[in-house]
């Protein structure tokens, strides 16, 4: 069966293979996104006729080589040439390919599509949405949505930042393993940035910006095929997952941030959890511990807690020290002083915070964990100064709601301690 | 008899599906199954997590482990039912509903069982 479902799925499914392909040929990104274009045209008007190809990839970049070959024909004799059905026998096409592809070209290929939309030139927004475009495949209208920007000036973005990729020119030649790691951790980077894009997005914004979690979480699932021993990459697929399970729980009917601890956890996606439990499992045989892969385990001990009290805090509080020495910073001290409060008590988080003060001092969460830790430890008047801070610094309306109503407890003088942790999760 | 029926597709398109368009399928296989199921024909009924989940222990003297699918192929085993089927034609027939069923392009095995134990516990 061949339904129109079906081959929307198999196009969006060879996208990254078959655009990195054909940018191997042409060198050119243009020109590699143009002729998988019009493959895909060919696509339609094929695919329901003849039946789906075996391997609809390389279908597309066979096809794809050859419009543009012809293409560039074309512009060079400036004269007709014969009708399409005469130069391109399409039925044929895959008889043919099986020989020509090789698979092991996929690999290298495909991360160098995601590798050359990380330029270091490009600020980190630009190097999302180019991703977004030129590997995922979103049309430009649904990246703008996601930004909340105008379609016109995120065609202006990404027409910019792909002429940036242009003049710094594609890294051809095959990666050796140095370089290789390199790629990778800068694609992780990247797809983790794509991913907080649509996390962190609340309240009204949410809907439009949830497809970004959703297309990061498949943008990993394809570099971790392609690259199925890295633990790092198995932790950033655990963590996204296990954090994207939370989804239905985050926000309340009203578009309000729910805390972790007040999330309904039977709306929590079972099944990301357990792909992300097995992951996480899979990821720490391996014995080299990196970051992604400390912050999955600090996931998965939330994702493991049935109800908020069974949440086993020391060993999130060891997560986080050993978080700490990998990657040093004071937003995950923050993080850590939520742990430690609740092994220690609001008197040891304090005093772990505190040092934090200047330079967190434009951080939103730092007054917000540091009020509800004032609050807890009864000092109300102080904890109203940090409230106010937090609310001043909130980056959306949610942030700012939420901090409201803690100041609104405060001020009925009932401040129960179950809302101390207001959760950093920007690191 | 019973017969396995191991349901292949690439997972990549699979993974493609929107949320809508994966529901849908699945309830559409829901309703074959509910027929095999209403004829008490129906075993065990499996849905795989993604093979980047998988880990393959490849036996020899000492085993090896290995992240990753048994096999890299286009297309992967995503998943199985157990039906009693009376002749190769009903099982035939049965998976045949199901691919009917399910608008993919993938592809089911039919596999005859020799050992069969239900188990109890697992949930």
């Amino acid at each position: 069966m061949t339904d129109i479902a079906w081959i929307d799925a198999a196009l969006t499914s060879a996208r990254p293979q078959a655009v990195s392909a054909l940018l191997r040929y042409f060198r050119d990104l243009d020109t590699a996104e143009e002729a998988f274009q019009e493959a895909c045209l060919r696509a339609l008007q094929h695919w329901p006729q003849n039946g789906p190809p075996r391997d609809p990839a390389a279908w597309l970049i066979f096809v794809g080589r050859n419009i543009a070959i012809d293409a560039a024909r074309r512009r060079n004799k400036q004269e007709a040439l014969p009708a399409e059905d005469t130069i391109s026998d399409l039925n044929d096409a895959e008889a043919e390919l099986a020989e020509r592809l090789d698979d092991a070209h996929y690999r290298d290929d495909i991360l160098r599509l995601l590798f050359i939309c990380c330029h270091p030139d490009l600020p980190a927004t630009q190097q999302i949405a180019v991703a977004l475009r030129i590997v995922s495949g979103l049309s430009v209208k649904q990246i703008a949505r996601a930004f909340l920007v105008s379609e016109s000036a995120m065609e202006q973005r990404i027409t910019r930042a792909k002429g940036s990729i242009g003049a710094a020119g594609v890294p051809f030649e095959t990666p050796d393993a140095v370089q290789r790691a390199e790629r990778l951790a800068a694609v992780a980077t990247m797809i983790y940035l794509i991913f907080n894009e649509g996390y962190s997005a609340s309240g009204e914004h949410a809907g439009a910006r949830a497809p970004l979690c959703d297309e990061a979480i498949r943008l990993t699932r394809l570099l971790l095929r392609l690259f199925p021993n890295e633990p790092e990459i198995m932790g950033l697929m655990a963590l996204l997952l296990l954090q994207h399970a939370r989804a239905p729980a985050r926000f309340d009917a009203n578009g309000s941030v729910v805390l972790l601890e007040d999330q309904d956890r039977t709306l929590w996606n079972r099944e990301m959890i357990a792909e992300g439990l097995a992951l996480i499992d899979k990821a720490m045989r391996h014995q080299r511990p990196g970051p992604y892969q400390v912050q999955a385990a600090v996931a998965a001990l939330h994702a493991r807690a049935r109800r908020a009290e069974d949440t086993d805090w020391a060993q999130i509080d060891l997560l986080y020290a050993t978080l700490e020495r990998l990657q040093p910073s004071p937003v995950i001290t923050l993080n850590r002083a939520v742990a430690v409060a609740k092994v220690r008590g609001p008197a040891a988080a304090l005093a772990m915070i505190e040092p934090l003060g200047s330079r967190l001092s434009g951080y939103f969460h730092f007054f917000g964990v540091k009020g509800a830790l004032l609050l807890q430890l009864g000092r109300a008047r102080e904890a109203r100064t940090a409230f106010d801070q937090a609310i001043a610094l909130a980056n959306t309306t949610a942030e700012a709601a939420h901090i409201r109503m803690q100041l609104d407890r405060l001020i009925k003088d009932s401040g129960p301690d179950r809302d101390a942790e207001a959760r950093p999760k920007r690191h | 008899m019973l017969y396995a029926i191991l349901c292949y597709d690439s997972e990549d398109v699979v993974g493609a599906w929107s949320k809508e368009e994966d529901d849908a399928v699945m309830a559409r296989l829901a309703v074959v199954q509910e027929k095999l199921a209403k004829q008490g024909r129906l075993g065990p009924v499996a849905r795989l997590l993604p093979t980047t989940a998988a880990t393959t222990i490849r036996k020899g003297r000492e085993p090896l482990v290995i992240d990753g699918p048994f096999a890299e192929t286009k297309e992967q085993l995503l998943g199985f039912y157990i039906v009693d089927c009376s002749t190769l034609e009903e099982a035939i027939e049965t998976a045949s509903d199901l691919a009917r069923a399910s608008s993919s392009a993938g592809a089911y095995e039919i596999r005859p069982l020799s050992v069969f134990r239900p188990g109890a516990g697992a949930t």
